[in-house]
């Protein structure tokens, strides 16, 4: 069944309070949610509060000068800091999204922030996505080909061709999608989720992909596709401004059209 | 072509299909029904023995009890997963679907008849 009980140590308790030594009134508390697997505790919700005056425009910035100057056991994962690796996505404010993509002043009052939701946690706001990888491996996204290109030459697409995978290829893989949705949340097992699903059809969008009938076979499927509700939590989430549902909606048309 | 076999697809197009279908079922359905009761019994029993109303109900029994029991299924799957207490439930609400189905026709026909 659901699990409509908490497991336990699920239980958020209060943290440490690390206030601000200064005089300076542009400041900011921010909340962040701390779990460490090395000792049997509840996580908790350590709250720093920071001189915005001091501290770069994005939430990462934040976070940064968090780990820096006031606790350097935070952990998190990030890297590019402009939102192309994917890799310091979070929940911020209530909804997921990159940190390093969301603007501190875009926040009203305290910033809260939580691993992204629903997933096994590794530490603080590291979750683990070893799951999702293999779902995203499970679609083969890689280009399938029998036929070999021109030698020397590049597999060509028209202007129209290329086109219909714009609004797919950008996709960064920060999952901020797939753990927003409720369908994954439940049977995120079985239900391959909007990011897998996404990339699935920039793969089956692709002119030059010569296994489309097979990638359409593969996804037929109760559970891999057809949990999909289209509520949209995905695209309503997605950091990159990018529409999972369409997608997941092109791929049932596909699969309609062909029968 | 393809040589699936899952029954994901065809679930997910009948359930478009029926839901499109009550919408003007509905449609003629919800006001025809207040309109009768504006009246006495004997208005109620001439609307309900007309042929083209007891066809209507007919059309809108079928679909309704069709597209709830398509809608319930996938609840169940989404939410129960034992995989023994979810066919179990599924078997159910199909059997109670027809019941309910066969029950409702026969009430329109016994009234059409009466």
């Amino acid at each position: 069944m659901a699990e409509f009980a908490l497991p336990k140590h699920s239980k958020v308790v209060k943290g440490i309070d690390y206030p601000l030594d200064t005089d300076s009134t542009n400041t900011r508390k921010v909340n962040v949610y701390r779990w460490s697997p090395d000792d049997d505790e509840n996580p908790r919700l350590d709250s720093y509060t920071i001189d915005l005056d001091k501290c770069g425009p994005m939430v990462l910035d934040a976070l940064i000068k968090i780990k820096q100057e006031i606790d350097s056991s935070l952990t998190f994962r990030r890297s590019c800091r402009e939102g192309i690796c994917g890799s310091c996505s979070m929940n911020i404010d209530g909804t997921n999204t990159l940190a390093c993509l969301k603007s501190i002043e875009d926040i009203e009052g305290e910033i809260n922030i939580y691993p992204l939701p629903h997933m096994e946690v590794v530490k603080d706001l590291v979750p683990d996505l070893s799951k999702a990888y293999e779902q995203l491996t499970s679609i083969k996204p890689w280009l399938q080909s029998n036929s070999n290109p021109e030698e020397g030459k590049s597999r060509k697409q028209t202007p129209n061709q290329r086109e219909k995978i714009d609004g797919l290829w950008e996709c960064v893989l920060c999952f901020s999608c797939s753990t927003s949705c409720p369908s994954y949340w439940w049977n995120g097992d079985k239900y391959l989720g909007p990011a897998v699903l996404l990339q699935a059809y920039r793969w089956i969008a692709d002119s030059r992909d010569e296994n489309t009938n097979e990638r359409l076979d593969d996804l037929e499927d109760s559970f891999k596709l057809y949990r999909c509700h289209t509520i949209m939590n995905c695209t309503k989430t997605c950091p990159k401004g990018l529409n999972p549902a369409k997608a997941i909606g092109e791929i049932k048309k596909l699969q309609l059209e062909r029968k | 072509m393809n040589s699936v076999k899952s029954p994901a697809l065809g679930h997910w197009k009948l359930q478009r299909i029926s839901a499109l279908a009550m919408i003007p079922l509905v449609m003629w359905f919800i006001p025809s029904l207040l309109f009768s009761l504006l009246g006495n019994y004997a208005d109620a029993l001439v609307w309900f023995q007309s042929p083209f109303n007891t066809t209507g109900l007919f059309l809108l029994f079928i679909t309704l009890f069709f597209h709830a029991s398509l809608g319930l299924q996938v609840v169940i799957e989404d939410y129960v997963h034992n995989e023994g207490l979810k066919i179990a439930s599924i078997i159910l609400i199909k059997l109670l679907s027809i019941l309910l189905g066969v029950l409702s026709l026969l009430c329109v026909l016994k009234i059409y008849l009466s």
